[in-house]
C-alpha cells in the first residue's frame, strides 16, 4: 500500500473530529483527563498511540515537527514515529527545538525554552496520577470530583517517612490551576518546572483512553510540603560532551568497574551546544 | 431539501478541517484570542467561522442546537448533510448555534457533571462585532490579560464560579474566532 493510500496524518476524520472535540474541552478544564475512543494504531500501546493520535489530530501540513524519545531525537521510538508522519502526513521534520512548530515526547520536556507557537504532545502511559493508590476507576473519578486529594498527600508524606525526602523522581504529582492534580507523564520532576509554558501542552494516553492538556501560562505546582519544599533535582555533574550543568543528565555506564559519564539527555540541546565551542572532559580534543 | 444545502462544504476535507481545528485550538487555549478561519460556506445567516467551526467538529456523535434566526430549514439540511449531527432541543445539545439573545438563558444547557465535566455543552454565539476590547479575561491561556468584546461580563462570570462545570463558548464573526473556556475569569 501506498502513502497515498492513507488519509492525512493516518487517522479517518471522524476519528480526529471525536480527538479534536476531546482536546478542546480538555484545554477548557485544565488537568482534567477527557476520556476518548482510542483507535488502534499501527504500533503496540506502550509506543506512544495516545500521543500519535493527539498529534494526528493537530497537525497541519505546514508544520515542523519533532519527535523525541527521553530527550534524544534518534532512538527507536522517536524514528519511527517521525518517519510514520512524513509518510502519512508529509510534514516537514526537525531536530532542533526552536525550529519545531508540534513536538512529540516521550518523558522529557526540551531543555530549550519553548514558545507560544509551539505544541508540546506527551506520550502518557498512566494518566491517572491516583492509579497506583486506589485501582478503581469508580473511585479515582469520584476522588476528582470530590478535589479529594488527602491520599497523593500521604504517599508523599510517606516517602518522607521512609527515606527522609520525596523519593519520587518521576511522574511527580502537580495540581493544576489549584483545582485538578495531574500526572505530568513519566518526566523527571527535573522538568516539572517547565510545565508553565507558553506553548500548548496536550497528553495522550492511548491505551488508558485520556486526553488531557495544559494551556499556556497555566498555573501548574508540584505538590510538596511548607517543611519538605518541591526540589527538582539532577545529578550533580557537568555533561561529559558541552559540559552543560543547567540540563538534566543521563548516567551512562562505561565499563564493567563502576565507570560512568553524565550526559545531555536533550540531544538536541547537547549538539547544539558542542556547535557553539561549548566542551566537557570527554569531548574529543 | 433545497440544492443549496449541497454546496458550501469543505473541498479538502482532511486539510481544512485541520486548519480549522487548530485555529480552533489556539482560540480555547489562548481565551480572547482572535482567529481567521476558512473553507466553510454555509448558507445565511451561518457566519463563514462557525460553519467553518460546524464542517470541523461536529457529526453524528454530537446533536446540534440551532436558536432563534439561525433555525431555518436551510441551515438544518446544510447541518444534516454535512455533518450527519442530529439536531435536538438546547438540553441534549453537545453544539449550539446562535445569536447572543437567542441563547440565553444559558442555564438550558449542559453544564457537565462532577464527574464528567467534559460533558457541558460548546456554545458558538454569532456577533457583530469582535474586538479585543472590552470585558478583562484572567486565567489559564492567558499571560497577564486579554480583552474581548463580550455581550455581558456577569453570565460568563458566573459561568466560570462554576468550574470545573461549565460550558464553553466560541465567537464568530465573518471569518473570524475567539474562544471563551470555562476557565476563564471575566470582569469588566
Amino acid at each position: 500500500m501506498t502513502e497515498a493510500a492513507y488519509n492525512f496524518a493516518y487517522l479517518d476524520e471522524q476519528t480526529k473530529r471525536m480527538i479534536r472535540r476531546a482536546i478542546l474541552k480538555g484545554l477548557a478544564v485544565p488537568g482534567y483527563q477527557v476520556p476518548f475512543a482510542s483507535r488502534e494504531m499501527p504500533m503496540p500501546y506502550g509506543w506512544g498511540t495516545g500521543g500519535v493520535q493527539v498529534t494526528a489530530a493537530t497537525l497541519v501540513p505546514e508544520d515542523r515537527l519533532k519527535v523525541i524519545d527521553q530527550g534524544a531525537d534518534d532512538t527507536t521510538n522517536a524514528v519511527s514515529i517521525r518517519k510514520f508522519f512524513q509518510r502519512t502526513a508529509g510534514v516537514a521534520t526537525t531536530e532542533a527545538t526552536r525550529e519545531a512548530t508540534v513536538i512529540q515526547t516521550r518523558h522529557r520536556i526540551p531543555e530549550t525554552p519553548l514558545h507560544e507557537d509551539q505544541i508540546l504532545v506527551y506520550q502518557v502511559p498512566i494518566p491517572e496520577p491516583l492509579r497506583f493508590l486506589e485501582p478503581r476507576e469508580t473511585e479515582t473519578r469520584k476522588m476528582h470530583a470530590l478535589e479529594e486529594y488527602g491520599l497523593m498527600h500521604v504517599k508523599l508524606y510517606e516517602d518522607i517517612a521512609r527515606h527522609g525526602t520525596i523519593a519520587t523522581a518521576y511522574a511527580y504529582p502537580v495540581k493544576v490551576e489549584g483545582r485538578y492534580v495531574m500526572d505530568p507523564s513519566p518526566i523527571p520532576r527535573f522538568d516539572n518546572p517547565k510545565l508553565e509554558s507558553p506553548a500548548i501542552q496536550l497528553f495522550g494516553a492511548g491505551r488508558e483512553q485520556r486526553i488531557y492538556a495544559l494551556p499556556p501560562h497555566t498555573k501548574v505546582v508540584s505538590l510538596d510540603f511548607e517543611d519538605h519544599p518541591f526540589d527538582p533535582s539532577r545529578a550533580d555533574h557537568p555533561c561529559a560532551l558541552c559540559g552543560a550543568t543547567d540540563s538534566y543528565m543521563d548516567e551512562v555506564i562505561t565499563d564493567d568497574a563502576g565507570g560512568r559519564m553524565f550526559l545531555c539527555s536533550d540531544t538536541d540541546y547537547c549538539s547544539t551546544r558542542q556547535k557553539k565551542g561549548h566542551r566537557g572532559t570527554e569531548s574529543a580534543a | 431539501m433545497d440544492t443549496d444545502a449541497l454546496s458550501g462544504g469543505f473541498a479538502d476535507a482532511p486539510v481544512q478541517a485541520a486548519h480549522a481545528f487548530r485555529a480552533a485550538m489556539t482560540a480555547m487555549a489562548q481565551p480572547g484570542r482572535i482567529r481567521q478561519v476558512a473553507g466553510a460556506a454555509p448558507p445565511a445567516p451561518l457566519s463563514a467561522a462557525a460553519g467553518t467551526l460546524v464542517l470541523a467538529l461536529c457529526d453524528a456523535d454530537t446533536p446540534v442546537h440551532l436558536t432563534g434566526v439561525h433555525d431555518t430549514p436551510m441551515l438544518r439540511d446544510w447541518i444534516t448533510f454535512h455533518t450527519g449531527a442530529p439536531l435536538c432541543a438546547a438540553g441534549a445539545c453537545s453544539f449550539a448555534i446562535g445569536v447572543w439573545d437567542a441563547l440565553r438563558p444559558l442555564d438550558r444547557f449542559a453544564c457537565g457533571t462532577s464527574d464528567y465535566p467534559d460533558r457541558g455543552a460548546t456554545l458558538i454565539v454569532e456577533t457583530d462585532r469582535l474586538e479585543p476590547a472590552g470585558a478583562t479575561l484572567q486565567g489559564p491561556g492567558i499571560a497577564r490579560q486579554a480583552a474581548l468584546s463580550l455581550p455581558e461580563t456577569d453570565v460568563f462570570r458566573r459561568n466560570a464560579a462554576r468550574f470545573p462545570l461549565g460550558l464553553d463558548f466560541f465567537f464568530t464573526c465573518g471569518d473570524r474566532l475567539a474562544a471563551l473556556p470555562r476557565s476563564t475569569k471575566v470582569t469588566s
